[in-house]
């Protein structure tokens, strides 16, 4: 299986679009090498701005640097950018709509042997509940250049959830063009969807060829861009197979299976099974024991996808 | 009607006297809002948006402005005043002050009113983004300065000492901060909540060029603008010593006025104070 990394694809983009754009800047608080903005600072180190382990200032003043007409990119892990800086970036970036982009690592549990003090499992929810900010969480590096290059375009708050681990390839096709506010089809399946992001989209697909073996069709979906949501294709999802399970590497709460069951609910109400963790900080360990513990493997997926499948309101009509 | 430049001392006091009186009466009809804090930095603001800063009311992209961040927000009242009378809205639209659908809102709010450069409220977050302006000012070479207002009670918040070391190390010598230091926050004497002192030197050993003066004569205010701007290498601060409630005898140095309005009956005699100064 190809595996590549989300970092060294944003910080490869970021040089890329530095060479086309003169307004790109690029901050960091301390861990450049570990984001890999590094790779920006050492081309064009006039325009970057390492801001020391300082949060907080790094998101007002890269506020200050959008609001004089600059496109700054701010990166640190994700819990400290959306963790320790969430009330700066509430006040000075997205309540003025400011067109900042904080692309964070290290998302997730998959940081590993660091432990819970060093893996954002919130930062989804804490970002997405921002007015005006957009939510962008990829599912692999191909991906990820993408989703930066589009929103470096975009004019507006924009927070990208990357990792440190590297993912396995989906998207090796060259055809795939990510938009903001869409999901993607990875899939197609009658008996139930399953709508991922990041890291758990690899794992919804492989669940989905385990399922098939046994005669289960799943439709999978890679929701990247959290917010704003693709309410149509989850509409879609929902009157098509009346059954959904979301997975992330996030808690269950405000996060990915949060953001679907507002629309399932509002617009078409069919069971949701939300996969994630639940009201519990992380641990210290392998990323790949990790998975296992919170039971996030493709396996574990199988599983819960034949536990809910008994809901499926047809199925108990048949039963019943 | 607006005056640029404006280097008569009287004709400064003489705006500052309407901007005072614009502050109560603006404060009075909202019912609510922030009367001390805005009243000790009206020389302050009115030094900068007459007589020192390069702006311009009709054009307010102007890439060779000068930019101004009120980092202690809640004086959100004594730059609504400033700006009007600079042409930058209508003067009605100040009795507008916090009503539903004014352009302005309780803090400032950049989304909405002319001349504000970005959303502060939320204390201790201007100096960053001042010092975010300037860097993109270098940037495009441009020869703007930014000035940013602090609260001395703001300073409290650490996020104000990440940006003073910020703007040492980047040698941010077109930020200009003024701290109006009123001696007062919320709860009392600022010395007796949470001592800040020695301000001075503690700005010092962050690598500021530091200047202390009187922040309501404007002679020693725009000397001190005028002279900070020669200092190269490295940012300045204004260390403005003035008293909360400037103006009013009964508002001076009492915390209590941090954030109520003149009632009908203070803001009748504050008035008349401001005519016929204080006895
Ligand atoms: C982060 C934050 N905490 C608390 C407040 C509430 N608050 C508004 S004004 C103020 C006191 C400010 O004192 P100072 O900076 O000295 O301002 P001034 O005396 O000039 O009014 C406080 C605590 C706030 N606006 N922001
Ligand atoms: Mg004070």
């Amino acid at each position: 299986m190809k595996k590549a990394s989300l970092r060294e694809a944003y910080g490869r983009t970021l040089v890329e679009l530095g060479k086309e754009n003169k307004d790109i800047v690029v901050l960091d608080a301390d861990l450049s090498g570990s984001t890999k903005t590094k790779m920006f600072a050492k081309e064009f180190p006039e325009r970057f701005f390492n801001i020391g382990i300082a949060e907080q200032d790094m998101m007002g003043t890269a506020a200050g640097l959008a609001a004089a007409g600059k496109i700054p990119f701010a990166s640190t892990f994700a819990i400290f950018a959306t963790g320790r800086a969430w009330e700066q970036i509430r006040q000075s970036i997205a309540y003025a709509g400011l067109n900042v982009k904080i692309v964070a690592s290290h998302g997730g549990i998959t940081v590993g042997d660091d432990g819970g003090s060093h893996q954002a499992i919130e930062d989804v929810g804490l970002m997405r509940i921002l007015p005006n900010m957009t939510v962008i969480v990829p599912a692999d590096a191909i991906e990820m250049e993408q989703v930066i290059r589009t929103i470096a375009k975009y004019k507006g708050p924009v927070y990208v959830r990357g990792a440190r681990i590297d993912f396995p390839v989906i998207y090796d096709d060259k055809d795939y063009h990510f938009q903001i506010g869409k999901g993607s089809i990875l899939r197609e399946g009658r008996d139930i969807t399953l709508i991922a992001m990041g890291l758990m989209v690899h794992h919804a697909l492989e669940a989905a060829s385990i399922l098939s073996l046994e005669g289960i069709e799943c439709r999978v979906v890679n929701m990247s861009s959290i917010k704003p949501i693709d309410r149509d294709l989850i509409i879609d999802s929902a009157q098509k197979t009346e059954l959904i399970v979301t997975i992330e590497e996030h808690l269950i709460t405000n996060g990915l299976g949060s953001a679907v069951c507002e629309v399932v609910c509002e617009e078409c109400p069919v069971p949701v099974k939300r996969l994630g963790i639940k009201d519990r900080f992380g641990i210290s360990g392998k990323p790949d024991k990790l998975l296992s513990y919170f039971h996030l493997t493709p396996q574990d997926i199988v599983e819960e996808v034949k536990k809910v499948l008994q809901r499926k309101p047809r199925l108990v009509r048949a039963v019943g | 009607m607006f005056e640029q430049g404006v280097k008569d001392i009287q004709k400064l006091k003489k705006i500052a006297k309407e901007i005072r009186k614009d502050i109560l009466l603006m404060l009075n009809k909202a019912g609510s809002g922030h009367t001390g804090g805005s009243l000790s930095a009206v020389e302050l603001l009115t030094a900068l948006f007459f007589a020192k800063m390069k702006h311009d009311p009709k054009n307010l992209t102007w890439k060779g402005r000068d930019h101004f961040i009120l980092s202690k927000g809640h004086a959100a009242p004594l730059l609504y005043a400033i700006l009007a009378k600079c042409g930058y809205f209508k003067h009605e639209e100040l009795f507008e002050l916090r009503q539903l659908g004014s352009r302005l809102q309780g803090h400032p709010d950049c989304k909405l009113t002319p001349g504000i450069e970005v959303p502060t409220g939320s204390l201790g977050q201007g100096l960053s983004m001042a010092n975010g302006i300037a860097m993109a000012l270098r940037l495009d070479e441009l020869s703007g300065r930014v000035y940013v207002l602090l609260g001395d009670g703001e300073v409290q918040e650490g996020q104000v000492w990440e940006a003073a070391m910020t703007a040492a190390h980047y040698k941010l010598d077109n930020v200009c901060a003024i701290l109006d230091n009123n001696r007062l926050q919320i709860d009392g004497w600022v010395e007796e909540v949470k001592n800040i002192e020695p301000l001075a030197a503690k700005w010092e050993a962050f690598g500021w060029n530091v200047k202390e003066i009187n922040g309501h004569d404007f002679r020693q205010i725009l000397e001190a603008l005028n002279e900070v701007e020669l200092v190269k290498g490295k940012p300045s601060i204004i260390i403005a010593h003035t008293v909360k409630g400037k103006g009013v005898s009964f508002f001076e140095n009492k915390a209590k006025y941090h954030g109520v309005a003149p009632t009908n009956d203070e803001l009748e005699l504050a008035l008349k104070e401001l005519e016929e100064g204080i006895k």
